[in-house]
């Protein structure tokens, strides 16, 4: 057995599936040892891609994703990838290829510091010298990358690593890590403190983040408060964790957020922080939520407690942990006059729309495709005008919402869509993207057809990069720089060129039939939607 | 903008100084001083650093370097309750009408050991606070320094009760 076998062997002790990515000679061993294993390969079309593609197989199935590329280039490709995951503390797997051992830092071909590289994105990185270390290091990684405040982990493996004799092969069964040993348990006088806090309350509010979904929270949040009536709200990672027609809950916060979710979190007098870090787009001015409010803030990772946001009551842990822990208690809480004085605020408070009939309506447009979309589908939004359309107007009813919230990263979508599909096949995954986002990463439209990959993606057509153009208009006078998107090509024969299915709307009235054909059948299929290149959000 | 000392008890792997410097770089935190050393556990290696910064910072740079995987344990080496010490060698250009003025005082106030001389000049090795250390460099004002090397102060806590059991 040789070092590349074992490679193999580890991720089959941690049931990986897939593995998405791209070969090169440095990491040649690899993919010949995983022609005899059941793992499944997809060969995606560019590194950073893999990454999406493994964040997005993480984020609706639990694991870590696991990526593999070559070195020097496809080492680097993968950066951006690891970046987004890392600030949205995703867990990925990501292997590359090295250099022989003998040629490190003599600059030979293709040889990059990728360890060095990713340093400032990475929960842990691994450079592996030693073939018997094969099993301890991919042991510890998954463990790292997969528990406390999770995040991507790189392990790097040199060329003749991955061929050198690997003598008696054991996976371990647990990991010693001596340095390592991330809180899971949240404090109990911390937890008694928080809930006599919320029971003096009058206008309480819970604001959940990512970290509720990530921890796998979402059960014991939802039993918390709906046994006890308490209005939620959540930040954009933290979309999903509720149903958005749920009676208690209020929408996004933040600047682009609902104006009902923003106002409860100011007027609240106690608010209830979830595996959120309260950054800047998620809350304007920290300190003007804190005036008189009690603050709670629960978070897996210590150094987000204090970060952006004075506290009153700090409990580290587990969101998963705490919750069952805080169900444990018998919480008084009156709050019927906060819950309807909220409730006129949902009525009252919409944002108005100024829409042009010459075009479709992309608020109108994703209401109506989320109620026709399946009760547990995956809808998953890029980044631009139709990240914000996505988060305020897609109605989540069992399902998960996906896009990059601390990254931002353009071209998420599809390669985290795809991703999302090869480990859930029978659900109903659909992308929403812009047409600067879209050209960003079609080039996957080839590694879904290789693969049957059957996504949906929707394209919002406005031949503009709407959101800095809706920012040079506020900011710069409409003086347009850079931001016009000609040479888009022309998307059906786009599609056709692919053999995937194609159709376009112009106007709202073709909405529902166009809706109704796009989704009927498990097959890939791409839409064009064309929207006003004025439009503001 | 207060100062504080803060000792680090880390894994000895490759790449864990640059880990740790990284982390400093990225978030912006100073760094005035790093001193490291392997413990007398060769698992583990001790490091020191001098950083500044108001309260806030200086709590987030606890927090942020304790979440690295190769951190075992953070400590605050608060003044009162630590000792502190740095080595500083320098380089003075003397002859032989004023080698036995620096002499003196190196030796007889500061403690200082000579650990070379030659006919231009001599090189002083002092060890200290580093209250003492700065006394000392003032001592020197109006001989000329040619060289002057200081390690950044190193560190322990007093006494038996927070000892780290490896």
């Amino acid at each position: 057995m040789n070092g590349a076998d074992a490679i193999i062997k580890c991720l089959e002790n941690e049931k990986v599936e897939v593995v998405y990515g791209y070969p090169g000679v440095a990491i040649c061993p690899f993919y010949n040892s995983i022609l005899n294993s059941d793992i499944k390969t997809v060969l995606i079309r560019t590194e950073q891609n893999a990454a999406h593609a493994a964040s997005g197989l993480t984020r609706t199935s639990g694991g870590p994703g696991v990526c593999a590329v070559t070195s020097g280039p496809g080492a680097t490709n993968l950066i951006t990838g690891i970046a987004t995951a890392y600030a949205d503390s995703i867990p990925l797997i990501c292997i590359t290829g090295q250099v022989t051992t003998d040629l490190l830092g003599s600059d030979g071909f293709q040889e990059a510091d990728i360890t060095g590289a990713v340093e400032s994105f990475v929960k842990y990185s691994y450079l592996v010298k030693n073939v018997n270390d094969i099993p301890r290091i991919f042991k510890e990684a998954f463990y790292i990358a997969n528990s406390g405040r999770k995040g991507p982990v790189l392990i790097d493996i040199p060329f003749d690593i991955q061929t050198a004799e690997i003598k008696n092969f054991k996976y371990p069964d647990e990991v010693k890590l001596r340095t390592y040993k991330p809180t899971i348990k949240g404090n109990a006088l911390q937890i008694k403190k928080a809930v006599t806090a919320l029971e003096k309350a009058k206008r309480p509010l819970i604001c959940v983040g990512g970290g509720v979904i990530l921890g796998g929270a979402v059960k014991e949040l939802r039993k918390f408060v709906e046994e006890y009536r308490i209005p939620v709200v959540s930040t954009m990672m933290g979309i999903s964790a509720m149903p958005t027609e749920h009676e208690l809950y209020y929408g996004m916060v933040g600047n682009n957020g609902s104006p009902a979710a923003n106002r409860a979190m100011k007027e609240a007098d106690f608010i209830m922080l979830v595996g959120a870090r309260v950054a800047d787009r998620a809350v304007n001015q920290p300190e003007i939520v804190m005036k008189d409010t009690v603050l709670v803030h629960i978070d897996v990772d210590p150094a987000e407690i204090g970060k952006n946001a004075d506290f009153s009551i700090p409990i580290v842990g587990d969101s998963k942990s705490i919750f069952k822990d805080l169900n444990e208690y018998e919480v008084d809480c009156f709050c019927a006059d906060w819950i309807s004085t909220l409730n006129e605020y949902r009525e009252k408070l919409v944002v108005k729309r100024k829409t042009n009939s010459k075009y479709v309506d992309p608020a109108q447009f994703i209401t109506k495709l989320s109620r026709k979309m399946k009760n547990d589908g995956i809808y998953v939004a890029d980044v631009g005008q139709n990240q914000i359309f996505s988060c305020r107007y897609h109605i989540v009813k069992e399902g998960r919402f996906l896009t990059t919230g601390g990254m931002g990263t353009m071209g998420y979508s599809i390669p985290a869509a795809l991703g999302a599909k090869v480990g859930n096949p029978k659900k109903q995954v659909v992308c929403v993207c812009g047409d600067g986002s879209f050209q960003m990463s079609m080039m996957e439209l080839a590694t879904i057809k290789q693969y049957d990959i059957n996504i949906k993606i929707i394209v919002f057509k406005n031949n503009f990069l709407g959101l800095v153009r809706q920012y040079q208009h506020f900011n710069y006078k409409d003086k347009y720089s850079v931001t016009e998107l000609e040479g888009t090509p022309d998307l059906e024969k786009l599609a056709s060129a692919y053999d995937i299915n194609f159709i376009k709307i112009t106007k709202n009235d073709q909405i529902d039939d166009a809706i109704d054909k796009f989704l009927k059948k498990d097959e890939a299929y791409l839409m064009e939607v064309d929207i006003d290149p004025m439009d503001l959000v | 903008m207060n100062k504080k000392v803060i000792q680090l008890l880390v894994d000895n792997t490759s790449g864990v100084l640059s880990r740790i410097s990284n982390l400093f770089s990225r978030r912006g935190y100073n760094i005035e001083s790093i001193t490291a050393g392997v413990t007398a556990d060769p698992r583990f290696t001790r490091i020191t650093i001098v950083t500044s910064g108001d309260n806030t910072v200086l709590e987030q740079i606890e927090k942020q370097v304790e979440k690295l995987v190769d951190v075992r344990n953070v400590k605050v080496l608060e003044p009162d309750s630590s000792v502190y010490r740095e080595l500083c060698l320098v380089k003075v250009a003397c002859d032989s009408t004023n080698r036995n003025d620096i002499m003196l005082f190196a030796e007889n106030i500061f403690h200082g050991k000579i650990v070379d001389v030659t006919t231009k000049s001599i090189v002083v090795e002092v060890t200290g606070k580093q209250t003492t250390i700065e006394a000392f460099l003032n001592m020197l004002d109006g001989y000329e320094i040619l060289e002057l090397a200081r390690t950044g102060i190193t560190g322990l806590s007093r006494g038996y009760e927070d000892v780290v059991v490896l």
